[in-house]
């Protein structure tokens, strides 16, 4: 989290409008990531909590379609999001993210950080590993060439291409920056309480600290008078 | 004693005489005046239960027991529920502190010979309290339907299955007939909060007893004179009070600076029955008996090692036949049961672990050394054992 917030000092004297690596790392979910992968758990709205304005939310969620029941016909109809729906997959079932995927299903990222083993930083390695094949090497059709794995491949084609994004911050979207930033986005969408918990810790353990310290000096100033009749 | 009827307080004096009762026993009760801070861990349980209880009724309010939404609305409860990261950080943290002090309890009511006569109902009922926290806990875990939840139970649902006659009987009846499914997942869900509330009404019991008997001390050498003792109030509710506030602390530092040490993040993955975990660990405060489960080859041995080690313990007040409690005053004892302790806690370890290779080999004399301590050293140390001089009174004891 420090690491994030000295980003953002950094960054602030540079740029009127510089974005976070977790406002970053959105913009390639939403322009790159979530053309394969759900948020089944996160809310348009969740994202006030990396700092996104509401307007911006407002759209984000119009942009999308989502499931309304049937209509009178009996057919299946849909409406435009609102900011409280889930942001949810970009296939309407799992059968059709299998079908599109070799197979495979992209896993959800609500939680992806967490229990993907090495966590964000995890992620960020697997998406800077992929490199040219070598010629001795043979995958299987939908596998491709990455050095991150202990086999060498990953079912996921490589999604990230230099200046595949425009930072509306003007960061240059490398692949090593977006992945950064996909790591940081996907870090706080799994821990999206982190601060408020580090937060609220803090002032709970300050006072039970000094609670303590009075209950202390209490309880040393009533048992005195036993230790006074110990022999 | 009694007030004259026309205040409120002797009114109620006349009709219910709860405010006596409560002066006698948390004001003026004599306690030994030598307890030490050991003595705190059972208010430390009480206050950890009360804190279950309450962050779990709010999340009741929130929570859906079907197969298709649990997992679901535990993730609304973390995301979008008002505080809802909170009161569920507070529920799970609490179960982590209620064993450590549940641990921490038992050991000192061993080491001090606590379960001997005339405290005997105490030790019953107290593992009555421990037997219903497992319960509990292990119905609670399975509820947010992870992938842990799902795996875990059907580990216990399979043991339950391999105890001869009853087995397949009571897993069905606890299943509902269809498998670990929305039937089992409500049915637990009612199992959990029974068992916790009337885990409730056992603690009741448990500190009734003890107000007839009166606590323990380090020495084990009952009270005499009233040089012995001090009144509960102000000793012991500041002591009591200090040692609270450092606890909590210890769970404060727990839930919002380590919240991931409470849970497998695996079980953040829904339940997915046809995707096997690679090794399905336990929380830590199941491991020791998850180590014994499998330091045996077979199923049913495996099981009725386990549940033995339960039963053994209710065994305790009359295995062990030396007229001294306190360890303090048994110089072989006093090391075979930190032995004791070295055991359950090498199971611990290797309950988290494959039980391969050291791991297993570590189970297995563990497991043998803590059945030796209860069916052996108990009983028949105290014929070969010297004991040290117990003091005569409690004067002179540390304060
Ligand atoms: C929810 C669980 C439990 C609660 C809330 C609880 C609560 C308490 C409290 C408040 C005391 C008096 C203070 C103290 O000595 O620490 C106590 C004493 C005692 N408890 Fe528990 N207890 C629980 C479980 C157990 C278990 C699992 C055992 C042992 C198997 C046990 C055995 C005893 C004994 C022997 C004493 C008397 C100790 C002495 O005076 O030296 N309790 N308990």
């Amino acid at each position: 989290m420090k690491r994030y917030f000295l980003g953002v000092f950094l960054a602030l004297p540079l740029s009127a409008q510089a974005a976070t690596p977790e406002q970053r790392g959105f913009q390639v979910y939403r322009q790159v990531c979530s053309t394969c992968h759900s948020l089944n758990h996160v809310t348009f709205a969740d994202l006030s909590g990396i700092g996104l304005a509401v307007p911006d939310i407002k759209a984000y969620a119009a942009s999308r379609q989502v499931p309304d029941g049937l209509d009178d016909d009996g057919d299946p109809k849909t409406r435009a999001a609102h900011p409280s729906d889930p942001i949810g997959s970009p296939y309407p079932n799992e059968a059709m993210a299998r079908l599109a995927n070799h197979g495979d299903l992209p896993p959800d990222f609500s939680r992806l950080a967490m229990t993907e083993e090495g966590g964000a930083r995890r992620i960020e390695t697997i998406l800077r590993s992929y490199a040219p094949k070598p010629s001795d090497v043979v995958l299987a059709p939908g596998s491709y060439y990455n050095t991150a794995f202990a086999q060498n491949h990953i079912g996921m084609p490589p999604p990230l291409h230099d200046g595949q994004v425009t930072y509306a911050d003007g960061t240059k979207a490398t692949i090593p920056q977006m992945s950064h930033d996909v790591g940081a986005f996907l870090d706080w969408v799994a821990h999206p309480h982190r601060e408020a918990r580090s937060h609220t810790g803090l002032v709970v353990l300050i006072y039970l600290a000094g609670l303590g310290t009075l209950l202390a000096l209490l309880k040393r100033r009533v048992w005195k008078r036993v230790k006074e009749t110990r022999q | 004693m009694s007030k004259p009827d026309n205040t409120p307080a002797g009114w109620l004096e006349a009709r219910l005489p709860i405010i006596s009762a409560f002066r006698r026993e948390y004001v003026d009760f004599a306690m030994p005046r030598n307890l030490t801070y050991l003595w705190n861990f059972g208010a430390f349980a009480t206050i950890a239960l009360a804190l279950l209880i309450v962050s779990g009724i709010f999340l009741a309010l929130n929570y859906t027991p079907s197969v298709a939404e649990a997992f679901n609305s535990i993730e609304t409860i973390d995301r979008h529920v008002s505080s809802g990261w909170l009161v569920r950080a507070i529920h799970m943290g609490g179960v982590s502190m209620l064993f450590a002090a549940l641990y921490v309890h038992m050991a000192r009511s061993l080491y001090y010979g606590s379960y001997k006569a005339p405290r005997e109902l105490l030790w019953l009922t107290g593992l009555g309290l421990f037997i219903l926290v497992m319960i509990a806990a292990f119905a609670g875990y399975i509820l947010p339907w992870g992938q842990m939840s799902y795996w875990g139970a059907t580990v216990v649902i399979n043991a339950m299955n391999a105890v001869p006659l009853i087995g397949p009987a009571l897993a069905s009846w606890l299943l509902g007939g269809e498998g670990l499914g929305s039937v089992a997942l409500h049915r637990i869900y009612v199992l959990h909060f029974v068992t916790a509330f009337s885990i409730i009404g056992v603690i009741v019991l448990h500190v009734a007893a003890l107000h007839v008997v009166g606590s323990n001390n380090p020495t084990g050498v009952e009270p005499k004179t009233s040089a012995d003792v001090v009144p509960f109030h102000p000793y012991y509710t500041t002591k009591d009070g200090l040692g609270l506030c450092l606890f909590l602390m210890v769970y404060a530092a727990l839930i919002f600076f380590a919240p991931d040490l409470l849970t497998l993040a695996n079980n953040y993955a829904m339940a997915n029955p046809l995707v096997t975990p690679g090794d399905i660990t336990p929380e830590w405060y199941f491991a020791p008996f998850y180590a014994i489960l499998r330091a045996v080859p077979s199923k049913l041995g495996g099981l009725i090692l386990t549940a033995g080690s339960l039963v053994v313990l209710f065994a305790v007040p009359w295995l062990d036949r030396s007229p001294v409690r306190s360890a303090r005053y048994r110089p072989v004892l006093r090391w075979a049961l930190l032995a004791l302790f070295a055991a359950f806690i090498a199971l611990g370890v290797a309950g988290m672990h494959k039980p391969t290779g050291l791991w297993l080999a570590l189970s297995r004399i563990s497991v043998a050394y803590y059945y030796a301590y209860f069916l052996i050293l108990l009983p028949f140390l105290p014929r070969v054992e010297i004991t040290r001089p117990e003091p005569a009174t409690l004067r002179g004891e540390g304060a």
